[in-house]
């Protein structure tokens, strides 16, 4: 509290002595968040303090988002710039400097734990077991954690790997624009509190006058996120043993799935951007068969052509459309963050529930 | 042994079925046009038409979403257009149609990003442009068959004025009307034929499996029909092959497909009798020939 309030008398002092003090009170500062999930929370703890952008708005998506010279502005007149961190804007650094950003940068992912991109490395048949074994320990973060350090240092050729042998498949994911950690963690309720504690102490840091009321639509507003894994949570309990797999697309709900102890499961890796290969979609539709999946789910931002094909083949349904990376537009089902893991969740439920 | 490797993949999924199948058609309709693409120096043509394609299929898909339908006829609009335009000018002006075409190209080109991104929508185009032979699906295998097989018809109508072209585009220029009718229609067949191979391999891809086979069945015979044999045979080899290393190896479909085409180019480069490196600079062989 101490420090608080100490860095928020620094940080007043600097700003009078740069600006008038009128100006700042009423002026809202200029908040540029990169996409519409991360703009919905930042919309929310701001409120009518902040005049934000978003870079890619409804329906879009940032893996292969292309900035345009609106965007650049956008971002070179920011106060703030919030972005998710963990390399999921692969194209941010150019338009940063391009731009020549030089306001507050708050990455919304800082101090999560992160899941390591080897860890799920193999979206495939394999991956199933390594879920499970993961699930048991879950509880214990810091148990979670240290097990993914062992694993991902020497260990790990050690037991996973005899089963991988035929696996050659390692390279073809050198390609994506994901770094070493995925970025999706907007997935899970829990580290979304993290976004929004980041996202406030940025915009409080940026704005001290508004502080106290970041603080509080934060305090709201992690209420609603507390309420919203636990709805969840009960929603997946429910679900069957043998009835917690689920097939889409991207490989994007790690998060989702580990909160949830769920296996997801998808033909596409980390990226929309990468293709497929015919090894891929074998195990996934061998897996498929053996597991006897009955329905696949569609992104809204993913084509969806691979995946019905493979619904086709192995005689499964199409479960309903899933919004891991972008909101909907306004009327459509996902138009806050909220509301799109609650659809996510009744929609996955809804299935495998059936 | 051989079961394994090279037909279990097929006997056991369908989309690997599919797959061979699309390539097939691909094989078929699109490398003859290679074949006479490169026999007119008009390698280069394929490469600019897929560029004058794309945006057509990308203001089809902002209209309609992923839509089989909306994306080839926007493709097949857009690639046509440039096509006509370009020949009109070549055939009107002083212009020479290399010099034309590149510019409608690029002017479509440009036309249909400012079209994508004033519609504020980023969703992935990229799926759109690089399709994935992995998910052919019924409608577009109906396609990618029908535009062979018209691919193939109407090359066997103007097979005669397109060796003469090839041969001597001025002497048929000069006792025939048909020149211009025959060079536009072939133009459409390239468009048409790109359009199909997006739906596969993606716009670029296509391009690919259209000249590569082309040009490497080059390097074993002279004459207009060995061409186009060993051309779509080359050109069904290297899906085949290519299908199976991304299923054995886990490679993604396309670029496996269009590698091993370019490798077999690249054998026939060195190896080939007729013009290949080897053969070439034996002198002896030369001063005999």
């Amino acid at each position: 509290m101490i420090s608080r309030r100490l860095l928020l008398t620094t940080a007043l002092v600097a700003a009078s002595a740069t600006l008038p003090a009128s100006v700042q009170a009423d002026e809202p500062i200029k908040v540029v968040a990169t996409f519409s999930i991360l703009g919905d929370m930042v919309g929310v703890i701001g409120g009518d303090a902040i005049e934000l952008t978003t870079l890619v708005g409804p329906q879009g998506d940032a893996h292969v988002y292309s900035p345009t010279p609106q965007a650049a502005a956008a971002v070179s007149d920011a106060d703030v710039l919030v972005i998710n961190g963990l390399e999921f804007e692969g194209w941010l650094e150019r338009l940063m400097e391009a731009a020549s950003f030089d306001g507050k940068l708050v990455v919304a992912t800082d101090g999560i734990e992160a899941i390591a991109y080897d860890d799920h490395d193999d979206h495939d048949a394999h991956g199933h077991d390594d879920h499970a074994e993961h699930k048991h320990d879950d509880h214990g973060h810091e148990d979670h954690a240290e097990h993914k350090h062992d694993e991902h240092g020497h260990d790990d050729h050690a037991h996973g790997e005899e089963k991988h042998d035929d696996h050659a498949g390692h390279d073809d994911h050198a390609g994506h624009n994901h770094g070493a950690f995925d970025p999706h963690a907007w997935l899970s309720p829990t580290l979304a509190m993290t976004y929004v504690d980041n996202i406030a102490a940025g915009l409080a840091h940026a704005a001290p006058e508004g502080a106290s009321a970041f603080y509080e639509n934060r305090a709201a507003y992690s209420a609603e996120l507390e309420t919203l894994n636990a709805d969840i949570t009960a929603m997946m309990a429910a679900l069957p043993e043998d009835r917690r797999t689920v097939v889409t697309s991207h490989d994007a709900f790690q998060y989702f799935a580990r909160d949830y102890g769920l296996t997801f499961m998808a033909p596409q890796g980390l990226s929309t951007e990468s293709e497929a290969s015919a090894k891929d979609v074998a195990e996934l539709i061998e897996f498929m068969r053996a597991e006897g999946i009955s329905a696949v789910f569609v992104e809204n931002i993913a084509d969806g052509r691979l995946l019905e094909q493979i619904a086709t083949e192995t005689g499964a349904g199409i479960g309903g459309t899933l919004f891991p990376g972008a909101l909907s537009k306004e009327d459509g089902p996902a138009a806050t963050y909220l509301d799109l893991m609650r659809h996510n969740a009744a929609t996955i439920a809804g299935v495998l529930g059936s | 042994m051989i079961w394994e490797l090279f037909l279990e993949p097929f006997a056991q999924f369908g989309f690997m079925r599919r797959a061979m199948l699309g390539c097939v058609a691909i094989a078929v309709g699109a490398t003859p046009v290679g074949v006479f693409l490169m026999l007119r120096r008009m390698s280069l043509t394929g490469d600019a038409m897929a560029h004058a394609i794309l945006p057509g299929a990308a203001v089809g898909f902002l209209i309609s979403g992923l839509s089989l339908g909306a994306m080839t006829i926007g493709g097949l609009v857009a690639g046509m257009l440039v096509a006509l335009a370009s020949g009109f000018v070549s055939r009107m002006t002083a212009l020479k149609e290399d010099a034309s075409l590149a510019a409608f190209y690029l002017i479509s080109l440009a036309l249909g990003v400012l079209i994508v991104s004033t519609r504020g929508s980023n969703v992935d185009l990229m799926h759109v442009l690089f399709g994935t032979v992995l998910a052919l699906d019924n409608a577009a295998l109906i396609l990618l068959c029908s535009i062979a097989s018209l691919s193939i018809l109407v090359l066997a109508i103007l097979f005669r004025p397109l060796v003469l072209e090839c041969a001597d585009p001025q002497f048929l220029r000069s006792v025939s009307r048909l020149s211009a009718v025959t060079h536009l229609t072939f133009l459409c067949l390239v468009v048409a034929n790109l359009v199909a191979g997006f739906h596969a391999l993606g716009t670029l891809m296509a391009v690919g499996i259209m000249i590569l086979p082309a040009a490497g069945a080059r390097f074993w015979t002279d004459s207009i029909g060995g061409l186009l044999t060993l051309a779509m045979g080359i050109a069904i080899l290297s899906s085949f092959s290519g299908l199976l290393l991304s299923y054995h190896y886990s490679l993604p479909s396309g670029p496996a497909i269009i590698l091993v085409a370019g490798i077999l180019y690249a054998i026939s480069l060195i190896i080939g009798p007729v013009g290949g490196l080897i053969a070439q600079n034996r002198p002896r062989k030369r001063t005999a020939s």
